[in-house]
C-alpha cells in the first residue's frame, strides 16, 4: 500500500481553499488546515464589537470550513511578524495599504516552517491564476513559490494545469490529470465545482478578508502613521481603527467617537490608556482622545463630542473628562454648530 | 490529570482560540483547561475548534459578556 501523503493547506474560510482541500482529499491525501491571523482579518472582530452585529451568526469561517471538511485547523498568530510585511513590503502595496504579494509570500513561508516541523509533505493553496490583481497573476505566482522557499512543494490544485508540474505531481502523490485549470476573475468554475462536491453553504467575502484592502481603513492607518511620525503600530491601534468615527481637529490629537452602544462598551475597555470624554448631562457617545491635547483642545473636543449626542441643541452641556487612571472632572461647553465641524477633520 | 486556566479577557476572536490552542499543545490527554473570555464569539469558536481537533467541551457558560469554557484535552 502506498504511503499516505500529508498536505498543509492554507485555509482562509473562503470557497477556493475549501475546494482545494476537497480536491486533495478526493485523491486520498491527508489534509490539515493552517489559518493565519494578522490582526487585519475581517473575520472575527467587528461582529464582536457593534451591537447590531452581535445578533448575527458568529461563526468563524475557517473553523466552520475545517469542520465541514473533517480536517484539523491550526490558527497561527502572526500579528508581530506581520508588522514588517506591512511596513516594508518589498513588492509594494495594492490599491490601498494591502501588501498582498508580500503577505502571500510570508504566509506560505510560515506554512513551509510549519510543514517541516510537523513532518508534512507539501503545501497547497486555493489560488487561481488571474483571480487577484496582485498576488494571483501568472507572473507573480512563481514569485510566491520561490521567495517563500516552498518552490515546487507548493501546489495550487484549482489551477495546477496552467502551471508547471510541482513535485507532488511529478512524484505521483497527486494525479495532475484530476487537478483543474481555472483562471481569471470569474467565479463560475468554483461555483460549479462547489455544486459537484455538494457544498451548498460557503462564505463569499466581498472585497476579500483583510481590512487593508478597505480604502477608509487604509486612510486611517496612514493618518495614524503620519500623526505619530513612525510607521509602526500595536494591536490596540489596529483594533481601534475599526471602531467609531475618527476626527482629527488638530494635528496633535484625534477623537474616536463611538457610534452605538457596542462601540461604547468596547471603547470603555481603553479608559486606562486614553483620555475618555462623554457628555454627562445628556445621552451620547464616548470618545477616546488619541494623542496629546491641552485643556483648550480638550474643550474643543468636548464641543465636537456634544454635537454627536442628544444635547446637541442645548445651549451648554457638561462634559466629563477622565484622564487614564485618574478621577474625572467636568467642564461646560457649547455644542459646536455643524457648520463649524470641518469636513477635513473626518479621517 | 491536571487542571489549568487561561484568561483571554480583553481579546477578540480568534485570539482566545489561539491562546487556548497554544496552551492545549503543552498539555496531556485528560488534562483540563478553563478558558475565560470577554468575547461572546468564543462561545462558538472554541467549541468548534475543540470538535475539529478532538477535544471535549465539558462546560460552557456565558454571563453577560463573560464567557467560561472548560475543555478536556483529547488524544490530538
Amino acid at each position: 500500500m502506498s504511503q499516505v501523503r500529508k498536505a498543509a493547506v492554507l485555509v482562509s474560510g473562503g470557497l477556493d481553499s475549501m475546494l482545494a482541500v476537497r480536491v486533495l482529499q478526493e485523491q486520498g491525501v491527508h489534509v490539515e488546515g493552517i489559518n493565519f491571523y494578522t490582526g487585519f482579518c475581517v473575520e472575527g472582530h467587528t461582529h464582536a464589537i457593534r451591537k447590531k452585529d452581535q445578533k448575527k451568526d458568529k461563526r468563524n469561517n475557517a473553523l466552520w470550513v475545517a469542520e465541514q471538511l473533517g480536517i484539523k485547523l491550526h490558527i497561527v498568530d502572526i500579528v508581530e511578524e506581520y508588522k514588517n510585511v506591512l511596513i516594508n513590503p518589498k513588492h509594494g502595496y495594492g490599491a490601498n495599504m494591502n501588501p498582498c504579494l508580500d503577505c502571500k509570500i510570508f504566509m506560505v513561508k510560515k506554512a513551509v516552517e510549519w510543514m517541516e516541523k510537523k513532518g508534512f509533505d507539501f503545501i497547497a493553496t486555493g489560488e487561481v491564476v488571474g483571480q487577484r490583481p496582485m498576488s494571483q497573476r501568472k507572473d507573480t505566482m512563481p514569485v510566491v513559490s520561490n521567495e517563500s522557499g516552498a518552490n515546487d512543494l507548493l501546489l495550487r490544485p484549482l489551477c495546477a494545469k496552467n502551471l508547471p508540474p510541482t513535485l507532488p505531481e511529478r512524484e505521483g502523490w497527486v494525479d495532475r490529470e484530476t487537478l483543474y485549470d481555472f483562471s481569471g476573475r470569474t467565479r463560475k468554475p468554483q461555483m460549479a465545482l462547489a455544486k459537484e462536491f455538494g457544498f451548498e453553504d460557503y462564505a463569499t467575502p466581498a472585497g476579500g478578508c483583510c481590512f487593508l484592502t478597505d480604502e477608509s481603513y487604509s486612510v486611517k492607518l496612514v493618518d495614524l502613521w503620519k500623526a505619530r511620525g513612525s510607521r509602526d503600530y500595536e494591536m490596540d491601534d489596529i483594533m481601534l481603527l475599526k471602531v467609531g468615527r475618527h476626527l482629527r481637529p488638530r494635528e496633535n490629537f484625534k477623537m474616536i467617537i463611538s457610534r452605538e452602544e457596542g462601540e461604547n462598551n468596547f471603547l470603555q475597555g481603553y479608559k486606562n490608556r486614553y483620555i475618555t470624554m462623554r457628555v454627562s448631562d445628556h445621552p451620547g457617545p464616548l470618545v477616546l482622545i488619541d494623542g496629546v491635547a491641552n485643556e483648550e483642545e480638550l474643550a474643543l473636543a468636548g464641543r465636537i463630542l456634544a454635537r454627536f449626542g442628544k444635547g446637541k441643541r442645548a445651549e451648554e452641556v457638561t462634559v466629563e473628562i477622565t484622564p487614564p487612571g485618574e478621577e474625572g472632572y467636568e467642564i461646560q461647553v457649547a455644542p459646536m454648530p455643524p457648520s463649524q465641524i470641518e469636513q477635513n477633520w473626518y479621517i | 490529570m491536571a487542571e489549568y486556566s487561561i484568561d483571554t479577557q480583553g481579546l477578540l476572536c480568534p485570539m482566545p482560540v489561539i491562546r487556548a490552542q497554544d496552551k492545549v499543545e503543552e498539555l496531556q490527554p485528560g488534562d483540563r483547561l478553563e478558558v475565560l473570555s470577554s468575547d461572546p464569539g468564543a462561545m462558538n469558536d472554541i467549541p468548534a475548534w475543540c470538535r475539529i481537533n478532538g477535544h471535549t467541551v465539558l462546560e460552557k457558560v456565558q454571563q453577560g459578556r463573560e464567557v467560561r469554557i472548560l475543555i478536556e484535552v483529547g488524544e490530538g
